[in-house]
């Protein structure tokens, strides 16, 4: 008994900000039906604000109150007003896209405004942490269990209490059903939406001023981490229910030290599983609870009133300006390959062929996002699984890497079918949680073992050779990665045009009218989760071989993130956008690496502040761009028959 | 005549509420049906019942002589019934031309991944003919190209409709597809269901509250009120039935 008070003890304060940033979760997707992700980026904000005043001698008090109750809100106003106020009834994929670009722009313009350097032991809000104030059956209570404790039971209750009285919690889901017929009602939807949003971001700010002292340092991973054991405990009240996402999150964070107590410590089970169990939760919650099943949202009985939503398919274009645009493209890819293999330094060389490889891997996400409207938050653990697919026959078994490749496929593609399973009663944002579940267990115990792979020191897979054919070098190994693109990039575009494709574009629109044609949407769902990871795990397999060394943090669960951002960006409909996306994605890396260390994370500024953009022009950055200059050439070409009509008559 | 579908004492219960109680519903081949009734009185329900889209509690259905009420919805899909929904159900980001290509796929299920890959998915020239004629009856000609998201409520129930008519259907289940219809437009419907009707021989179950369109279709006329069937006849004699009068067209205003 003594033992396990022992180990429960140090689990409750973590427990506690997993509760606290749960309840902002459920209070925001309660009043905006968004599931805020970046709430885990905002704890970050608070808490490193909280311990820069504090080292500058302010007192404690003074900075909770910048950092905490000014600040806090202050994000999330802000968030609601420029972008989640408009996403209200927009379908899933509106949602996510930008609250993952801020989950990964947030802290690295936090890290770009006050620096890089590390900020060791981060001071505590009340109480001594690490003083032990009495005993409970011979275990010490410390500082950090008292406080945590004591300060989120409160906020909570008083956020109970609220609710109860006030009717509040009526008001806030009567504005995710229908902000119009709500305001119709005489409820002003920006007012309570607002308010959800600031009390929400309130609740992040204070679960990252208690979680930093934790820690023995300020890093933004942690609070990441934290957010994802916050879903699992709001998946435990149901997104709904209050009491039981305090208690889901308590329970979770005394589990979790149990498990670090009790299961045999140093194996991968033990140090993979305890980060790992969160989402373990949350993929049996998901998949066995039945509120989670809804299928499509209602959307707004009153949506008719709203102008269509934007389209993501460009708009027909006249002959002349089609063939134009046409050679243009066809001629900047021509450019691309000759400065590729003629003018380009050595170093450069590298970049570009992984800029095809990283192209590849984001074909998947054309296939399965751009087609299909499903959200998979693990792609990268799909390239992972082909990548050391390939490495571990190379070595193990002396196959050749190309088979290898193949390989990688092909073994990603079943690992997509089989995650594909469990979400085939799931609809929207549960398929984007679960697939992030799996992504977390592939990277913590998956990716460990030495037959995967292989932890911290990782898997070499050599670069291919045929007969005397060798891709030994970075510009042979260009050729290769070109033919492995175009193979892939022509298929989706056939599959595209095609049936499949059509079928796909039908089941994102509406799955129950898809159903009512007779399309058979769970084998397509299967059928598309299989070959977007297929591409994936070729795309993964050849960035292992032309990397010749790859390990699990290559294939981390924020990459899976990251990912999407990138893609949903610059173009997540048209094959064109998935390799525009590969390739600004490694030259802004490249070009990124030659500026100071404080700037190492512009790329994550970049791509998150772009995929905001995404809820306005879904059809990405670049055909936003290529379409408004088509249409200045449209007008040019307009002006030009109306001259030449008038100069003939 | 033969018999095209037929249901046996259909109950469907959600939580508290009774649903359908042992409704039955026949349809003969040809035969046109309206199904009517205040809102609430369980349409909708037989309907997704009858689709697959609801598991009724009890009940039979056959439909064309095989026994359906097992299949889930996408295999009683690819069956000849078209179905539109009392909601608007497009397939959003797709043109009018494009829900009618797809359909026509789907319902022969004719679409393999080799094919695809072969470049042998794309839409045939006689696919492509039977869009445009389709097209061309519900009146959409002009904006068969256009994303559906753009279209208006009205133009998009003539979208559903010609989805509902690709195959053709034997049968044509419409859930009150004159909603948000403009006079025009409701001509267009209701000159529509004669033309299949005439030249195709489809049979209709017509779910709607415009009784002008009801009886300018409809041979035979079904009453539901809370879940339960309390009339069924030739339409005069029905809408002149004490019962229905009461339940149904007294509660309109």
């Amino acid at each position: 008994m003594t033992q396990f008070i022992s180990y429960v003890l140090p689990g409750v304060p973590y427990g506690c900000t997993y509760a606290l940033m749960a309840v902002g979760l459920v209070l925001t997707y309660k009043a905006s039906g968004v599931f805020n992700l970046a709430f885990g980026a905002q704890a970050y904000v608070s808490a490193v604000v909280f311990y820069i005043t504090v080292h500058d001698g302010w007192p404690k008090w003074a900075a909770f109150c910048i950092a905490v109750v000014v600040l806090g809100p202050a994000i999330g106003l802000l968030l609601d007003r420029l972008l989640f106020r408009y996403t209200r009834t927009a379908p899933p994929l509106v949602k996510l896209v930008p609250a993952l670009g801020l989950l990964i722009a947030i802290p690295s313009i936090t890290q770009m405004i006050v620096g890089t350097s590390a900020r060791l032991s981060p001071p505590a809000l009340v109480l001594d942490p690490s003083h032990v104030y009495f005993h409970l059956s011979g275990s010490g209570v410390t500082g950090e269990e008292l406080s945590t404790t004591t300060v989120t039971i409160v906020v909570v209750t008083a956020l109970a209490l609220l609710f109860r009285s006030g009717g509040l919690g009526l008001r806030m889901r009567a504005v995710v059903e229908s902000p119009r017929m709500t305001e119709l009602a005489g409820i002003r939807a920006d007012l309570v939406g607002g308010f959800a949003w600031g009390l929400s971001s309130l609740f992040a700010g204070l679960a990252g001023v208690l979680l930093a002292p934790m820690y023995a340092e300020l890093s933004a991973s942690n609070f990441t981490a934290l957010l994802v054991a916050a879903i699992a405990a709001a998946a435990v009240g149901g997104f709904r229910s209050l009491p039981l996402t305090l208690a889901g999150g308590i329970g979770l964070g005394v589990v979790q030290e149990l498990i670090g107590g009790y299961l045999p410590s140093g194996t991968i089970l033990s140090s993979g599983l305890r980060p790992a169990f969160p989402f373990v939760v949350l993929a049996v919650l998901l998949v066995s609870r039945r509120s989670f099943r809804t299928g499509a949202p209602l959307g707004d009985p009153l949506a008719g009133c709203d102008p269509p939503a934007a389209s993501f398919r460009p708009p027909p274009r006249m002959t002349e300006v089609a063939l134009g645009s046409r050679a243009f493209s066809g001629l900047l890819v021509i450019v691309f390959i000759v400065t590729a293999l003629v003018l380009v330094p050595g170093n450069w060389e590298f970049t570009l062929t992984m800029g095809l490889v990283f192209s590849i891997v984001f074909l998947s996400i054309t296939l399965l996002t751009g087609m299909g409207g499903q959200i998979s938050l693990c792609q990268a653990a799909f390239a992972g699984a082909g990548a050391f697919t390939a490495g571990q026959l190379a070595s193990h078994f002396g196959t050749s890497v190309l088979l290898g490749i193949v390989a990688g496929g092909v073994v990603a593609g079943t690992l997509g079918a089989v995650v594909s399973i469990p979400t085939l009663r799931l609809g929207g944002i549960s398929i984007g949680l679960l697939t992030l579940s799996f992504a977390l267990l592939a990277d913590n115990v998956l990716f460990a073992y030495p037959w995967a792979g292989n932890g911290a020191s990782g898997v070499s897979v050599p670069r291919p050779k045929i007969g005397n054919l060798s891709f030994a070098s970075n510009g042979a190994f260009f050729w290769l990665a070109l033919i492995v693109l175009v193979i892939v990039a022509g298929a989706v575009k056939l599959l595209g045009t095609g049936t499949i494709g059509q079928e796909l574009a039908a089941f994102r629109g509406s799955e129950t009218a898809a159903s009512s044609i007779g399309i058979n949407v769970r084998r397509l769902r299967i059928v598309a989760f299989a070959l977007s990871a297929a591409i994936a795990g070729v795309g993964g397999a050849l960035y292992a071989s032309l990397q010749q060394t790859v390990s699990p943090d290559d294939f981390n669960y924020e990459f899976s993130l990251v990912f999407v951002v990138v893609v949903a960006a610059v173009g997540v409909y048209s094959v064109s956008g998935a390799i525009e996306a590969g390739l600004a994605y490694v030259v802004l890396l490249q070009l990124i690496s030659n500026l100071s260390s404080r700037y190492s994370s512009l790329l994550a500024v970049v791509f998150g502040l772009a995929a905001l953009s995404y809820v306005r022009h879904p059809e990405g950055v670049v055909a936003f761009a290529k379409s408004t200059v088509l249409d200045r050439a449209e007008q040019f070409a307009r002006f030009v028959q109306r001259e030449d009509i008038q100069a003939g008559s | 005549m033969a018999l095209l579908l037929e249901a046996v004492d259909i109950s469907k219960r959600f939580g508290g509420i009774l649903a359908l109680s042992q409704v039955s519903l026949r349809v003969e081949e040809k035969e046109a049906v309206g199904l009517v009734g205040p809102n609430g009185a369980g349409k909708t329900t037989l309907f997704d019942c009858l689709l697959g889209f609801v598991l009724p509690d009890s009940g039979r259905i056959v439909f064309d002589g095989v026994r359906i009420d097992h299949m889930p919805a996408f295999r009683r899909g690819s069956l000849s019934i078209g179905r539109t929904f009392q909601r608007l159900e497009l397939f959003s980001g797709m043109t009018a031309r494009e829900h009618l290509l797809v359909t026509e796929r789907a319902r022969r299920g004719t679409g393999r991944l080799w094919k695809d890959l072969l470049g042998l998915g794309r839409p045939r020239a006689e696919e492509n003919r039977s869009a445009g004629e389709l097209l061309e009856l519900v009146g959409l000609s002009d904006v068969a190209d256009v994303p559906v998201d753009a279209l208006s409520l009205g133009r998009g129930r003539l979208v559903e409709l010609a989805r509902a008519l690709v195959g053709p259907p034997k049968l044509l289940m419409l859930d009150e597809p004159s909603s948000g219809l403009d006079d025009a437009e409701r001509e267009t419907l209701v000159s529509v269901l004669h033309r299949v009707r005439a030249e195709r021989g489809t049979a209709v179950v017509l779910v709607e509250h415009d009784l002008d369109i009801v009886a300018a279709v409809v041979d035979r006329l079904v009453v539901l009120d809370f879940g339960r069937l309390i009339a069924d006849g030739p339409v005069d004699a029905v809408l002149a039935d004490s019962g229905v009068r009461r339940a149904y067209l007294d509660a309109e205003p």
